[in-house]
């Protein structure tokens, strides 16, 4: 058997690579691919634990995660088009209009 | 929960595997033959002769060619997704196979989540279409990648729901169970299929597994009048064998799917020597598949082809409702049940 | 042998999440993306929920990643456009304070210790799992289909170009 603890720090190591891909990369959709890390990481955990403890509700977490993540794709990627269309770049410091 | 195999029941496992990947391998080269000739009569034609008697031999012949010819990697393509691209499109395709059951023994495994297991590996399918056509950079092959990518999505969808209704009365995933379901009899006469209690969820599957195969009448992703040979135009050789390997591999299993969900699987008439009975169920199971194979094929040979818009719309707008109302009904008559 | 199919599916998916990040063109983020996700579904069905790992691969790689792969190659991008990367010193600060955090979360679960024995046997099959969604989260479920819903509309409205 492999203890929870493994699960912890894999989950935590690849948490740690969606955080560092948010803040290093540019392109947004290399960003929202980030976000897709994290969750994952997330969702690991929640797994994990379910097992752990015995309860079902943790793998009905992730269900929950999932349908989230499905809106925030088809959202983002509804954004990125429209960005893309507007500014001929994906690039997140290119779009700064609204800044002063 | 993750179980261990002894040494014995590993040897059987891997004879299992010889038997369904060996057989299945072999009845992929032959669809070829047989699609070819049957194509050819429909259209009046003789179709392969020359190569061994009825041009049986044929499938060896192409495979040799295939063999033989230069393998064409354009300049400017995307060299290391261009190879992996066809690897991607068949491997998926004959993974399904490890689940489908043959036979009451002849499964090499029986997961509890089979049929979802079949959608998922099914469901990458679409990334060898879709990384072939984009790792060509040539026009034609991303038109029919995008094409194809956004049709398999759609039509993925009304595939995974018309089958809600059937697991809603087997109340299993499995793919067994499914088939041991369903052997009884009503009457003593009429077998227990499920065609019967889900005519609707069958014409939706059949359709949009026909869709998601990207075969005639929704092969608009390699249309060859408008396309050229859509997402596979600049690949030849091997690489070419290996996308229509993966075709055809699809086929059986959307086949072999309909006839384990709708048709009973492996179950029909016992009878004769326990030699005989043994062969029995596999015997029944392929006849089931090869019928639906005709269909597919004679299909391809009758209809033409629809419009993109056309597509589109009746994958939304008339396949999908039809499969959420077959669910709400299902559900209804079960629970009141 | 668990441990061994536990390493390295463990070593596949932070390998590959890291070539997220490395790639220069996202498509070859997508695709390395899709890879982490099926070892985690492998990881999965280590830890029993072969339900999830199934729904896992059929949601994220078969429809959320064909999605992205479609639109990257729908607006056929090129190579990442580096430019004038305003945060480029990010990377000099952001990864030194990212592994320090890793190490601080790693001693601390290295240090912890859980209570092995008394692991239930629990199987996420789907019949347990449905069995938990329709009773105690019912409402959550509901809610879900209502941002669906909403998700289903933003995009439409984002995405067309004039309504």
């Amino acid at each position: 058997m492999i203890p929870i603890g493994w699960y912890l720090i894999l989950s935590a190591i690849l948490f740690l690579i969606g955080v560092l891909g948010f803040f290093i990369k540019r392109n947004i959709i290399a960003l929202l691919l980030s976000v897709e890390i994290m969750l994952n990481a997330v969702n690991l955990t929640f797994v994990a634990f379910s097992l752990q403890h015995g309860k079902i509700s943790g793998q009905i977490f992730v269900f929950f995660v999932l349908v989230v993540a499905a809106a925030e794709a088809a959202v983002g990627l509804a954004l990125v088009i429209a960005m893309f269309r507007n500014r001929e770049s994906l690039n997140v410091d290119r779009s700064n209009l609204l800044k002063w | 929960m993750i179980e261990y195999v002894t040494g014995s029941e590993f040897i059987v496992l891997m004879i299992k595997i010889f038997v369904i990947f060996g057989g299945v391998m072999g009845a992929l080269a032959y669809l070829s033959w047989l699609e070819r000739k049957l194509m050819a009569r429909v259209q009046m034609r003789p179709g392969p002769t020359r190569v061994g008697p009825f041009g049986l031999l044929q499938p060896i012949a192409d495979g040799l060619k295939f063999l033989f010819k230069e393998d064409v990697i354009p300049t400017h393509s995307n060299r290391f997704l261009f190879i992996a691209a066809p690897i991607v499109s068949l491997v998926p395709a004959l993974l399904s196979f490890s689940v489908i059951p043959f036979g009451p023994s002849l499964q090499i495994t029986d997961l509890s989540v089979g049929l979802l297991f079949i959608f998922a590996v099914t469901s990458l399918g679409v990334y060898g279409i879709a990384l072939g056509g984009w790792a060509s950079n040539s026009k034609y092959p991303l038109m029919g990648a995008i094409r194809s990518s956004a049709q398999m999505i759609s039509y993925e969808l009304s595939l995974t729901l018309s089958v809600v209704g059937v697991l809603m009365i087997a109340n299993t995933l499995s793919l067994a169970e499914l088939v041991t379901a369903q052997q009884s009899t009503w009457l003593g006469i009429i077998p227990r299929w499920n065609i019967f209690l889900q005519p609707v969820a069958f014409v939706v599957y059949l359709v949009s597994a026909v869709a998601e195969t990207n075969r005639l009448p929704f092969d608009l992703a390699e249309s060859e009048q408008e396309l050229v040979a859509g997402w596979h135009t600049e690949y030849s050789s091997m690489k070419f064998a290996m996308f229509m390997l993966a075709e055809y591999a699809n086929v059986v299993t959307v086949s072999a799917l309909a006839t384990i969900m709708f048709f009973g699987g492996w179950t029909g008439p016992m009878f004769g020597p326990a030699l005989l009975q043994m062969a029995l169920p596999t015997v029944w199971f392929l006849l089931k598949v090869s019928i639906f194979i005709f269909f597919y094929v004679l299909m391809r040979a009758t209809v033409p082809r629809f419009r993109y818009d056309q597509l589109m719309r009746f994958g939304w707008k008339v396949l999908l409702p039809l499969s959420l109302a077959n669910i709400v009904v299902t559900s209804f008559v079960v629970a009141i049940s | 042998m668990i441990q061994i199919l536990f390493f390295f599916f463990a070593a596949i998916a932070v390998g590959a999440a890291i070539n997220v990040l490395a790639q220069k063109h996202v498509l070859y983020s997508a695709l390395s993306l899709i890879l982490m996700l099926t070892a985690v579904s492998v990881l999965f069905i280590l830890l029993q929920a072969d339900f999830l790992a199934v729904i896992n691969v059929i949601v994220y790689a078969g429809a959320i990643m064909v999605l992205f792969v479609f639109v990257i190659m729908l607006l056929n991008l090129p190579e990442d456009e580096d430019g004038a990367d305003r945060l480029r010193w990010l990377k000099f600060i952001g990864i030194p304070l990212g592994l320090f955090f890793l190490v601080l979360v790693v001693t601390t679960l290295w240090n912890l210790k859980a209570s092995p024995g008394t692991q239930p046997q629990l199987v996420g099959s789907p019949a347990a799992i449905g069995q938990s969604l329709f009773t105690d989260f019912l409402l959550p479920f509901e809610v879900t289909s209502l941002l669906i819903l909403i998700a289903l509309m933003g995009a439409v409205v984002f995405a067309k170009r004039d309504l």
